[in-house]
Formats: structure tokens, C-alpha cells, sequence
């Protein structure tokens, strides 16, 4: 089972349920920070990184021996990273997107592609906690290639709870994708109201099911509760404005080491989330076949 | 003509509530918002929209199921595992790089450019303003960023501004780049946990890797006095002044249910300390 934690606007606390949903769960978790441009997941985790390695995206290298000058890679390329000028082709690897559409169409074979690297990929664990995070290279602007990349390391045998970006565009779609359950993380201010409807608008057609968690409760007003009425969407928590749980996650703690009692709401969220899961699953073989 | 930009790695630090405290002390601005995916600005300037746009920033491949013969070429062709067994595009998928329109030998495959967002010109009771929405879920933020300053350059030369006060976007990628590009100054607004520590570190790195003056703003400073101290000598090492620190106050909540800025809800704590920032900051990035 996959599920994602997204929420709109950052700060609302994705990685405090990320990260307590997999100390609860333990050795069936693993736990895959997707929020590769800001990865927070190790901070409170703190895991022994036990493999790292580091991810590219295939950019155009063009011979220039066999190169015509033709112009049909600079016709296809729709990221202008690929430009003949004059007697020779320049490429701008910064703005490919790796879609291999030059090398593929070139008509004398003159174009390669070797890997511009993007960021890394950390596997580890904390304890029995099975851990991956992304880490996307500093001035790099492309993260989903790499968000792609960390899930290609989600372990079918394990429940993978994925820390998603704040937003709810690309690398937002990019991490969701796939989940069975998405767990929207907000506040109850409005910011935190408008960022949520958005967000759920953004992975509305993906038909994943979707539950909310109401972070900071009791700090701004009801509109959040209404709107969850309205839509239908359950509250699976609200979690409410503590100081000493803020303290815990400023010094680097997961909320159920600071606060155990929330272990068991924690677990029951879980359990709740694999009944829908598991309800759905002849929908979802339907859906295959 | 300077170009503010108010960012923050980690989201959610406060730098929407810090940039309409300053939209409203600071004077002959223009405002922008260019976090184009979850903009929260307007919630608390109330825009009054005098011209609306249509964006559109890439394309999206679909294959007429009339003449597509199934062939697969397509189908392998595609990196992004963006077409399915039955042959329809997953538009969320789709990059719009187009290769299924080229290897298709029916010619069954047309690019649609559809629509990504929206960008408005309006006016605000802190002056003139330019703001977007990208469609939910949508690509090319970062070219949406780059039309909202764009057009906020254009507004400020027509309306004789001095300053264009900027809403960036969270993280250090895409949207964020877009943001600082050329900018005159940044502003890191952080918050005292180790999270906040690690994500300012990063967006250090990145406005420094652009060469652009950054200054620190340390929010809700007082909630982790050892964290703050730790985040204080950071921003020394790395040459970056730390301009503000603002300390917790539940009157910003406040302020922002009642969809205002905090320095027009009244004398409150954040609000000097919120005054005593911008004063330093206009020291230090607008001389």
C-alpha cells in the first residue's frame, strides 16, 4: 500500500505525520521523502544512510563529425534546448527534459545522450524503519525526474508512506501518482483553507481517495471543518495547537517521541486508511483489467 | 527600479504575512505574486482585478482513437510512461515533448496547448499589483513566474515605482529560480526548528550560487531560543544579515482571519518587530 502526504501550503505538518505514521508502523514502514528540493524528513528521523547514489537526466551530446546541421533537432525539441546556429548545434542541457526526442529523430544518428546529474538518491533506515529520501542538487530547477526516481524505490512488501512537496503542481502530481490514499495535512486559517482546496482540485481526476488532517486545531477558524462537510472528506485527525509539540519538532523530534499518547491515533489512521484501501481493491482490479 | 524578493525554503515560516506587512510600510511599490501554485496573497490585499489573462505554457500530445492502428511506436517512444495500453494519454503525465506526434506514422497524434493558469493586473488598497493562479496540477510554473515579474516590471516603469515587492514560492526549485533571476535583494524568512535551519541553508546556497544580496528574517524567533541562536550564527557565517527577528505573537493568526495584514490590525508585538525588520531592510537592500 502507497500513501501520500501532501497538503497545499508547507508548513502544515506533512513530515510530522509522515514520520510518525512510520514510527508506529515500524518494521512494515517505509518511509520515502518526495520533497527533494526540501527534504525534512531526516532531520527528525535521523536515519543511518547506508546507500547513496546519484541520478541523472539523458541529455544530447551531438557529433559533430556525423552532425548536418539539418535542423530537424532543433524543430523537436519543444524546450529549446537544443539549437542549430550557424555551421554547428548548441545544446542548453539546463533546459532539456531528457524526452530523447533529438537523438531518437536525428537522421544521421550523430546525437548521444549521457546523464546530467540532478541530485541523489539516500537509502537507509532508522531502525526498523526502511528509509529513501532525493535531494535535488542545488540551482537544479527539475525535480520530477527525480521525484520518479525516488519512487522507483518504493518496496511493494512494505506500506510506503511518501512525504510529498508543498504546492499542487508538477512535483506534487509527480509524487502522488500511483498512491492508493492521499492524507491532506492543513491548518484551520485561511491560508491554510484556500491551499487545501487547491490542492484537492490538483489530484481530484487521479481518483485517489482522500482524507484530512487538521494540524494546529483550534488556532484560526471552522471554514476547513465546513469544507471537509461539504466535500465529503473525512477528518482522519485534528491534531491540536500545542506548544510542547512544537518545541519537540523545533529540536528535531517526531511527534509520537514527544507526544506518545498519539500513538494510538496514529495507528488507528492507519487502519482506517487500509479498510478504504482494501475496499476499493476490486474496483481497482476492474480498473487493470 | 529594485526587485525584493521575499522567499523561504521551508514553507509555511511566514513569508506571505511578512510581504503584506511590507506591502503595507513600504512606499511607490508594485506587489507580485509569484508563488503561482498556492498564492496566498490576495487573501489578505483583497486585488480588485482590472485585467485577466489567459496563460498557456506547454502542450499536451492526444491520439485520435479513429486513426491510431495501434502500432506501439508511440508507447515506446514515450519516457514519461505517459500513454496507455489502450493508447489515450495521461495528461498529467504527458511533458509535452511531443515525440509520439513525430513517430507516429498515422499522423494521429495532435499537441493541444491547454490552459495553465490565469495572471491578473489589479489594484490594492497598498498599490498596483500582478497575480496568477495556476490551473491545479499544472506545469510550467516557472514560465508563469517569469510573466508575473515580467509584468510587473512593465506596470512599475508605466506607473513610476521604485520598488517591486515579491511573494516567492517555497523550496529551492523551479518556481523559486524563476523568482530571483536578476533580482536586486532576497530575503530568507526562516523559523527556529531544524527543519527551518536545513531549509534556509539550501536557499543560502541557491541565492548565493546567483550572486544576489540575501538578508534573514528570523519568524516566530523566540519559540526555540536554542535553535534561533544556531540559526543566528549561520546566517553570519554565510555573509547573509539577519535583519529581523520576529517574535511569536497569536495576533498574526488573528490578523489573518480577520484576511488583513498584521500592521493594520493594530500595535501588537510581531508588528514592531515587523516595522524594525523593514526599517533594516531598506538599510540594507534599498540604499
Amino acid at each position: 500500500m502507497i500513501v501520500s502526504v501532501a497538503s497545499g501550503k508547507g508548513g502544515t505538518g506533512k513530515t510530522t505525520v509522515a514520520t510518525s505514521l512510520a514510527m508506529v508502523l515500524a518494521d512494515r514502514a517505509q518511509l520515502i521523502d518526495c520533497d527533494v528540493e526540501e527534504p525534512n524528513c531526516h532531520v527528525l528521523m535521523k536515519p543511518v544512510i547506508t546507500s547513496s547514489e546519484s541520478v541523472g537526466l539523458p541529455v544530447p551530446v551531438v557529433d559533430s563529425q556525423k552532425c548536418t546541421v539539418c535542423g530537424t533537432c532543433g524543430e523537436v525539441c519543444r524546450f529549446s534546448a537544443i539549437l542549430p546556429i550557424g555551421k554547428q548545434v548548441l545544446t542548453f542541457p539546463e533546459l532539456c527534459h531528457g524526452c530523447g526526442g533529438c537523438s531518437l529523430l536525428c537522421p544521421e544518428k550523430a546525437i548521444t545522450e549521457q546523464p546530467r546529474v540532478l541530485g541523489v538518491i539516500e537509502t537507509g533506515k532508522c531502525g526498523p524503519v526502511q528509509f529513501v529520501h532525493g535531494l535535488l542538487k542545488i540551482g537544479e530547477a527539475m525535480s520530477p525526474p527525480l521525484i520518479r526516481a525516488v519512487k522507483a524505490k518504493i518496496n511493494p512488501e512494505r506500506i510506503a508512506i511518501l512525504d510529498a512537496p508543498p504546492g499542487a503542481s508538477c512535483p506534487v502530481i509527480n509524487t502522488v501518482t500511483g498512491s492508493d490514499y492521499i492524507i491532506m495535512v492543513t491548518e484551520p486559517t485561511p491560508f491554510g483553507f484556500h491551499d487545501l482546496k487547491i490542492a484537492v482540485e490538483a489530484v481530484r481526476e487521479l481518483g485517489i481517495p482522500l482524507g484530512v488532517v487538521i494540524n494546529r486545531a483550534g488556532v484560526g477558524d471552522e471554514s476547513v471543518q465546513e469544507y471537509c462537510r461539504e466535500e465529503g472528506m473525512p477528518i482522519l485527525a485534528e491534531i491540536p495547537h500545542d506548544r510542547r509539540i512544537a518545541e519537540g519538532y523545533a529540536r528535531g523530534n517526531v511527534l509520537v517521541a514527544t507526544a506518545p499518547e498519539y500513538r494510538k491515533i496514529f495507528g488507528d489512521m492507519i487502519a482506517r486508511i487500509g479498510d478504504v484501501v482494501a475496499s476499493r481493491e476490486p474496483v481497482r482490479r476492474e480498473a487493470r483489467l | 527600479m529594485k526587485e525584493l524578493v521575499i522567499i523561504s525554503g521551508k514553507g509555511g515560516t511566514g513569508k506571505t504575512t511578512i510581504t503584506a506587512a511590507f506591502a503595507c510600510l513600504a512606499r511607490e511599490k508594485v506587489l507580485a505574486d509569484c508563488d503561482v501554485d498556492a498564492a496566498d496573497l490576495h487573501i489578505l490585499v483583497h486585488p480588485e482585478v482590472f485585467s485577466e489573462e489567459e496563460f498557456r505554457g506547454g502542450c499536451v500530445a492526444l491520439i485520435d482513437q479513429e486513426k491510431c492502428i495501434r502500432c506501439g511506436l508511440c508507447r515506446d517512444a514515450c519516457r514519461f510512461g505517459a500513454i496507455s495500453d489502450d493508447f489515450v494519454v495521461h495528461p498529467t503525465a504527458c511533458e509535452g515533448c511531443a515525440v509520439c506526434f513525430h513517430v507516429c506514422p498515422e499522423s494521429a497524434v495532435a499537441l493541444e496547448e491547454p490552459l495553465n493558469g490565469r495572471w491578473f493586473i489589479s489594484e490594492t488598497r497598498f498599490g498596483p499589483m500582478v497575480h496568477a493562479a495556476l490551473v491545479p496540477g499544472a506545469e510550467n510554473s516557472g514560465k508563469l513566474v517569469a510573466l508575473v515579474r515580467n509584468q510587473a516590471r512593465v506596470l512599475a516603469k508605466q506607473r513610476g515605482k521604485s520598488l517591486i515587492l515579491v511573494d516567492g514560492a517555497p523550496g529551492v526549485g523551479c518556481p523559486v529560480i524563476s523568482s530571483i533571476t536578476g533580482a536586486d535583494h532576497v530575503v530568507i524568512v526562516t523559523e527556529p526548528t531544524l527543519s527551518g535551519l536545513h531549509d534556509l541553508e539550501r536557499a543560502v546556497q541557491l541565492v548565493k550560487g546567483f550572486g544576489i544580496p540575501a538578508s534573514v528574517i528570523l519568524n516566530k524567533a523566540d519559540i526555540q531560543p536554542e535553535v534561533a541562536d544556531r540559526i543566528e550564527g549561520f546566517a553570519r557565517e554565510a555573509g547573509t544579515e539577519l535583519v529581523g527577528r520576529i517574535l511569536y505573537d497569536e495576533e498574526v493568526i488573528r490578523a489573518m482571519v480577520s484576511k488583513r495584514s498584521i500592521v493594520e490590525q493594530g500595535d501588537s508585538v510581531a508588528s514592531r518587530c515587523i516595522r524594525a525588520s523593514w526599517d533594516r531592510l531598506s538599510e540594507a537592500a534599498l540604499q
